[in-house]
């Protein structure tokens, strides 16, 4: 980038340095921050900040709803990418066999996902509510008498149903880019060797569909480990408590508890799994990668 | 007409129309919630209590509920702060990182290098893990919050890291070096070799980062909540949020705002939607 050294130079402050700039002040920056942050018990409003040590984590240990509410993000999590994945690869795999419109059906399956998490759990709030309780009395369908949101079993599976509802649609669409690029010279080869439907979906479509498994689990397990706004706006942590997932516990802790050190301590226990999650399943899915 | 001489006959067509009604059941089944906020925005309280499913309504639909939300949300104003904010959140952000991936490509050198693999490896940490110290950084240190420019500053950093990844991997193995070098021997400065020949060739990438930035902006809450605190700078999901906390009894107002809430993107979508899905297949594909 240049023809002497001067050059170089302006030319890195003219491309690079905004940029890196931006980068440092917004994430690496309050990142490192964050770890200092631990180490005092700063409420949020005074000018100063003891330092305490280690003490914040040890109260993360004995922050017991910390650990239910990052018990039920793990529940919440299984379930939610298994139903997800499910959906969406069954979903894919309809349209991409000769249904005819496939392309109206995959622009309404996706449009759950241009809508922001907060208005979605609006609509859905009303549908538990009202609409499902309404249909419950009109039908006598026992399972809808009591609105959904009331319970802490069915207000956790109204979550997993709207976590599935919103993104089977986005994670369809790349199932679909996957099975249009898979080859049909694989596939005839497969069919004159006599293989039938299973077989070929368990022996050659499957392993062949390996990256973009890998793709939508990633980003599926990401999304769901940090939901907030569908959370905030279906249930609110609601009933008593039971359904507030661990990134709602951590705004909490810091903003309404005004407790920031054990807040950003708590964080730094999810970015921790999050992490160790993401790599161990990017490893795994590399290795079960096959040339195609 | 023989029957099945010809290559997938009746059986086949049985099987088409089984598959299509089942793929219309489950159609129906994604939009549902859709078709009752829009047809329940046009009904009284009392109509939608009874039956929410119901296509009469005892007391007539009407517009009323629309001008009442429209007021109450302040809809104008919150577009209008939506429209900037994100307007001017992705155009930025599209330059920087266009010019620092530009930058990381063509220069190589350890800064590039370091920061390549910090931005790459950054994508993994949960916003929950950076959202308390800043906060107390752009807070309670430098009394920075409050202001739209701060959130479009904040906007930009956190999604820098993504749009450098993916317009590095387009450059990198679609951008041949000859033409920078024709026009840098042709007396061109780099900039305007960036600006002139470079950056019209990422076309691609760009629009796909437009869609991918566009939405994420748009959409968000958590991080506008954190900044905003004055109703006057509030964005279109605030103002709901704050909406809905006031009004939750009055359905039909409600029902009225969220479909306001939602149209803009919806009517969006309408015209570009084969963009917008390529858009964001590809980007989940690059990232």
């Amino acid at each position: 980038m240049g023809r002497n050294k001067s050059e170089k130079l302006k030319n890195m402050c003219i491309f690079a340095l905004p940029g890196i700039f931006v980068f440092c002040a917004v994430v690496i920056i309050p990142f490192i921050y964050g770890f200092y942050l631990t180490l005092t018990d700063w409420n949020g409003v005074s000018q100063v900040k003891n330092l305490v040590g280690f003490t914040n984590y040890g109260e993360v240990f004995k922050d017991a709803d910390f650990w239910n509410s990052m018990l039920l993000t793990l529940k919440y999590v299984l379930f939610s990418v298994l139903l997800v994945n499910l959906v969406a690869f069954l979903l894919a795999y309809m349209l991409t066999n000769g249904v005819k419109g496939q392309n109206f059906f995959r622009t309404g399956f996706f449009t759950p996902n241009l809508i922001g998490g907060v208005v979605l759990g609006f609509i859905w709030q009303f549908i538990f509510s009202r609409v499902l309780v309404n249909f419950g009395e009109a039908t006598g369908w026992g399972i809808f008498s009591t609105s959904w949101l009331s319970d802490p079993n069915k207000a956790f599976w109204s979550m997993v149903i709207v976590t599935v509802w919103q993104l089977s649609g986005y994670m369809m669409i790349i199932y679909i880019a996957g099975f249009t690029g898979l080859s049909t010279d694989v596939m005839e080869a497969a069919s004159i060797d006599g293989a039938t439907g299973f077989q070929r979906l368990k022996s050659i479509i499957l392993p062949l569909m390996v990256p973009s498994f890998v793709i939508c689990l990633f980003l599926t397990l990401s999304r769901a480990f940090m939901v907030y706004d569908v959370n905030l706006t279906l249930t609110g942590g609601e009933p008593y408590g039971t359904t507030r997932l661990v990134a709602m516990h951590v705004y909490e802790k810091a903003f309404t508890a005004r407790n920031y050190g054990v807040g950003q301590a708590e964080a730094l226990f999810l970015f921790l799994i999050v992490a160790c999650i993401s790599g161990v399943q990017i490893y795994m899915g590399k290795r079960k990668e096959v040339e195609a | 007409m023989e029957r099945g001489s010809k290559v997938g006959g009746t059986k086949r067509k049985i099987l088409d129309a089984a598959g299509i009604l089942v793929m219309v059941a489950i159609f129906l089944f994604y939009m549902i919630p859709f078709i009752l906020i829009l047809l329940n925005s046009f009904k009284a309280k009392r109509d939608i209590i009874k039956n929410p499913f119901s296509l009469l309504a005892e007391k007539g639909y009407s517009l009323g509920n629309y001008t009442e939300a429209f007021e109450k949300m302040n809809y104008i104003r919150s577009f209008g702060n939506s429209l900037f904010i994100t307007g001017l959140s992705t155009l930025l952000v599209i330059v920087l990182a266009a010019m620092t991936a530009y930058y990381f490509v063509r220069a190589k050198d350890g800064i590039s290098k370091i920061f390549f693999a910090l931005m790459a490896a950054s994508m993994i940490i949960p916003f929950q893990a950076i959202m308390i110290p800043l906060v107390s950084i752009y807070g309670a240190q430098l009394n920075l919050l409050n202001h739209r420019a701060t959130l479009i500053f904040l906007h930009i950093g956190f999604s820098i890291s993504m749009s450098v990844f993916i317009y590095q991997g387009f450059i990198k193995s679609n951008i041949p070096i000859t033409l920078e070098e024709a026009a840098y021997l042709d007396g061109c400065t780099k900039t305007q070799t960036f600006f002139k020949v470079v950056f019209p060739l990422l076309k691609p990438t760009t629009s796909t980062l437009i869609i991918l930035n566009v939405l994420a902006f748009w959409n968000d809450y958590l991080l506008p909540s954190l900044v905003l605190g004055r109703k006057e700078l509030f964005t279109l999901p605030l103002s709901t949020y704050t909406f809905y906390g006031t009004y939750s009894a009055d359905y039909g107002t409600i029902m009225a705002g969220l479909v306001l809430t939602v149209a803009p993107i919806l009517i969006l979508y309408l015209f570009l939607q084969k963009h917008i899905i390529s858009g964001v297949v590809a980007g989940a594909v690059k990232s």
